[in-house]
């Protein structure tokens, strides 16, 4: 792990998106934004976050960002979110990939590596 | 690089860190393969990990949320020093001691004395054309993770067993309608749980029914039910289809290693003794009649203390 790295919370390196800020943010992000749709009351997200932690700290072209759905309803709806952990790949603020479910670091990894 | 443990224990629900407490309080550094994430129930923590309320765990007389549960097991396992490795066995080699645990290509990342088997069972899925294709847009391994989507919708739970009507009752929270498909005309659940679900309103049971059918192109619409007495085919509006129809144990790297029964649970000796010697096994791995988070421990500590015995008559 880089040295620096050390002195930060892993999650700094993944942005924090509500309803009100989902288009700005995605819109003005360079390169690929993967969105992680989850909630609190869902298990297999908790299992998934630290990895996304890690896999944000170890590719630092690709921005990872965070929607909670139970406060931010209107985004989860309008992309059709009906499983959670969804992770919803964007470039210039258009869906171009999802992946739907907990998965091992290794396949998300190589699902997200054309995007790194 | 290959890493040499005494104990090495496959498998983290109520069986393996049962195992995992027993084995680090008796000074044998056992390690742990918790498995990987994944939404169905084949992940760390176990089947567990997607039930809501555990009412019958003694020792928590107000109830204890599974994922809590088990977040404590965990936390206990660790306290007296069990290592915890968030990956799974590939390939086993019970061949000779000792013995050989793969986790992916190459050599074996693992080899011990002495191995507990808590790889644990998964759902069934009824395996009809185009469920894997709308899994996670309608079907669902995970009520606890996707009932919320399915708020004042008509869904299908399938099943009659004590984890189908615990699924429809927690679903009852979020949808108008819960159409519980039932394949006989009566529920093999406990009679809590059906006096429960038959006398919630919000379920309707379907009796002498099954799925024949799932339909809907970029999400689940609708269903066709078929009548197991008349032969009748029905439709059946619904967005949302979850499934709890049985278990299969996760047992698919143990052929040609450990005696199987033939519906692939671990066949059992003595205790928690398998067909090879210093090979353990506990859970619902080689248990398809009890099936708790209860016996499933219980059986953990056996294995767990069999195995010290059997490290000690080695001369460890």
């Amino acid at each position: 792990m880089h040295p620096s790295s050390e002195r930060h919370t892993m999650s700094e390196h993944v942005m924090q998106l509500s309803d009100s800020t989902f288009d700005e943010q995605i819109g003005s992000a360079s390169g690929a934004v993967v969105v992680d749709f989850w909630a609190e009351w869902c298990g297999p997200c908790k299992q998934i976050a630290p990895i996304l932690d890690e896999i944000a700290l170890e590719n630092p072209g690709l921005t990872v960002a965070k929607l909670n759905i139970d406060d931010n309803f209107e985004v989860t709806r309008r992309y059709g979110v009906m499983s959670i952990p969804s992770l919803i790949v964007f470039k210039d603020g258009v869906e171009v990939d999802r992946i739907v479910g907990a998965k091992p670091k290794g396949a998300l990894v190589e699902s997200l590596s054309k995007y790194l | 690089m290959t890493e040499h443990r005494n104990v090495l224990i496959l498998g983290s629900g109520p069986a393996g860190l049962t195992a995992a407490v027993y084995t680090a309080r008796a000074q044998l550094e056992p390690l742990v393969l918790e498995g990987e994430p994944s939404s169905t129930s084949d992940q760390p923590g176990g089947q567990l990990m997607l039930t809501t309320e555990v009412e019958n765990f003694p020792g928590f007389p107000t109830g204890v949320t599974g994922p809590e549960l088990m977040a404590s097991m965990r936390e206990q396992a660790l306290r007296f020093g069990a290592e915890l490795v968030t990956a799974k066995a590939s390939a086993v080699d019970f061949s000779a001691r000792p013995f050989k645990i793969f986790v992916g290509d190459g050599e074996p990342a693992y080899t011990a004395d002495a191995v507990i088997v808590a790889t644990g069972a998964r759902s069934l899925m009824l395996g009809l054309d185009g469920e894997d294709r709308l899994l996670g847009y309608g079907v669902s391994t995970c009520a606890t993770c996707d009932g919320f989507f399915f708020r004042g919708q008509e869904i299908a739970v399938v099943g009659g067993g004590d984890s189908a009507l615990e699924e429809a009752m927690f679903l009852t929270r979020f949808a108008s309608t819960v159409h519980l498909i039932v394949r006989r005309d009566q529920l093999r659940a406990s009679k809590i749980m059906q006096d429960r679900a038959l006398s919630n309103e919000k379920i309707t049971v379907h009796w002498n029914t099954q799925v024949a059918a799932i339909h809907g192109d970029e999400k689940l619409a609708s269903l066709t039910l078929l009548d197991t007495v008349t032969g009748e085919e029905r439709g059946l509006s619904a967005t949302g289809l979850f499934v709890a129809i049985g278990h299969v144990p996760n047992t698919s790297i143990f052929e040609g290693q450990l005696s199987l029964h033939e519906n692939g649970y671990i066949a059992m000796g003595e205790g928690s003794r398998t067909s090879v010697e210093g090979v353990f096994a506990c859970g619902d791995v080689q248990d398809h009649v009890y099936r708790q988070a209860i016996t499933s421990a219980g059986s953990g500590c056996m294995a767990a203390i069999d195995a010290e015995r059997f490290l000690e008559s080695t001369g460890h």
